[in-house]
């Protein structure tokens, strides 16, 4: 199985070429300036935004290609993506933030509550599964996130600046959380920073968005 | 004028709008036989038409959510010209006469009306002077209400959660339902509110499309308007109940658009 991505991506009048791929159980790092276009590869590869040409394909079934007029949408995509702003859902419990994809996928209520315990365990924030997602602090907010991602078992996970919504003493923890998460998961991990000790400690190579 | 005088002038212009808009409830209040209070509003006729009116007026409230909430978020999510124009007539039924909008619906849904015609002639259908008649009514007032509250709160939703349950493998009816509805709350409950109030008050449409025949169709503010033709004493005590009612939903909407605008 690889991700394969290569062809222009772009948002609005910018666009930039791109060309990569990935196979299970690697995590790239991708660096960049800002501006330079993270972010949009993170939302073409997880369907959010088209690509401008060229191709995006897991193994050999195309999820975007641009010349054939070919598009996957977001939800049948197997790419879960924390995003910069996370973007849990404030009016849900943690738990039911965890749940939410399980239950998308018609995963019994049970077995999802079982699995989000799980997840939420993995990422040390088991004792937030009540609390309302508004009022977690950045940290916690962060692990949810990371949770929530990996609860569907993903074939593609998209960490976009993972640790942008924390203070720099609580970056430590959260990196050991990360790894040991990253360790567990057999799927193609792209981790998007511009932090280059970020990809020293997770990943095993990396890419340079916008030279 | 000096800046002094100026502002003393509009400040006795506001006073004097305060007083016109207050006065007239004030002196419902004071005028109201409070000894026959119970005993009117239990009278069978204004039971009879308060049961009616709270009846219609429920389902209208329902029926403007079922069919505004859809046109909303449509509105909400589109730019075009075509759904600019189409915002425009649908709530327009908030600036029409009430006694036009009876004449119309009379002209669409009359038994001699574009649709209406059809209906009859077909299934033996006829809508006028009956109680779904005055929930039509209602429904072809409120909706305008329940569309403008709703639509905005539509504009306000976080797309980025919608990116996020999509990515999540969610289909679009239930990030709708789980994500996009539980997010405009407070104005769905606001412009439900709206609506039924509007509904539960509806006096020209209604009794133009559907008549005032009490036990059929005669709604409390109907009620009113014909007590007040032989018992003025009456009048005022259902007057001063609906007032309450009244109150009571600017008191509810209040909060309402307090934890909205705090959240």
């Amino acid at each position: 199985m690889t991700l394969a991505v290569s062809g222009e991506i772009g948002k609005g009048t910018y666009s930039l070429s791109v060309d990569f791929s990935v196979v299970p159980g690697e995590v790239v790092g991708v660096v960049g300036r800002n501006g330079a276009g993270k972010t949009t590869l993170i939302e073409t590869i997880a369907g959010i935004i088209p690509m401008v040409s060229g191709s995006i394909s897991l193994n050999k079934l195309g999820w975007d290609d641009a010349s054939h007029k070919q598009w996957v949408s977001p939800e049948e995509r197997r790419c879960a993506v924390v995003f910069q702003d996370l973007r849990l859902f404030p009016h849900m419990s943690v738990l039911q933030n965890v749940m939410f994809g399980l239950r998308a996928h018609g995963v019994a209520k049970s077995d999802a509550t079982r699995v989000s315990i799980e997840k939420l365990h993995l990422v040390g924030a088991e004792h937030l599964a009540a609390r309302k997602a508004s009022v977690l602090s950045g940290g916690e907010a962060q692990r949810v996130a990371l949770a929530r991602a990996i609860a569907t078992r993903p074939a593609v996970l998209l960490l976009d600046e993972p640790f942008s919504a924390i203070d720099a003493e609580s970056k430590e923890p959260l990196r050991a959380v990360l790894d040991g998460v990253l360790s567990t998961y057999s799927g193609i991990t792209l981790l998007v920073t511009h932090d280059l000790k970020d990809v020293e400690s997770l990943a095993s190579r990396s890419i340079q968005l916008g030279l | 004028m000096t800046k002094n005088a100026s502002s003393r002038t509009l400040g006795a212009l506001a006073v004097v709008a305060v007083f016109f808009l207050v006065l007239p409830l004030l002196s419902v209040v004071i005028r109201v036989p409070w000894g026959e209070f119970w005993s009117t509003l239990t009278s069978s006729a204004v039971r009879q038409s308060l049961l009616i009116s709270l009846q219609t007026s429920l389902m209208a409230a329902v029926l403007a959510a079922i069919l505004g909430i859809p046109l909303s978020w449509w509105l909400a999510r589109t730019s075009s010209r075509l759904a600019r124009m189409i915002r425009t007539v649908c709530i327009a039924p908030m600036v029409l006469p009430p006694v036009v909008a009876g004449i119309a619906l009379l002209a669409a849904f009359g038994r001699r009306g574009v649709v209406g015609e059809q209906m009859y002639n077909w299934w033996g259908i006829s809508l006028p002077f009956t109680k779904t008649a005055v929930v039509l009514a209602q429904v072809f007032v409120a909706m305008p209400f329940l569309i403008l509250a709703v639509e905005a709160a539509f504009r306000q939703v976080n797309e980025g959660l919608e990116d996020a349950a999509r990515t999540m493998g969610a289909t679009p009816i239930r990030i709708f339902f789980s994500v996009v509805v539980p997010s405009v709350r407070p104005a769905l409950l606001a412009g439900l509110v709206l609506a039924w109030a509007r509904s539960f008050g509806e006096f020209g449409a209604s009794i133009t499309f559907a008549g005032s025949f009490p036990g059929r169709t005669q709604t409390l503010p109907m009620s009113v308007y014909e007590i007040a033709t032989y018992d003025y004493r009456q009048a005022l005590v259902v007057s001063v109940f609906m007032m309450f009612i009244s109150v009571g939903v600017l008191a509810v909407m209040r909060d309402r658009w307090a934890t909205g605008a705090t959240r």
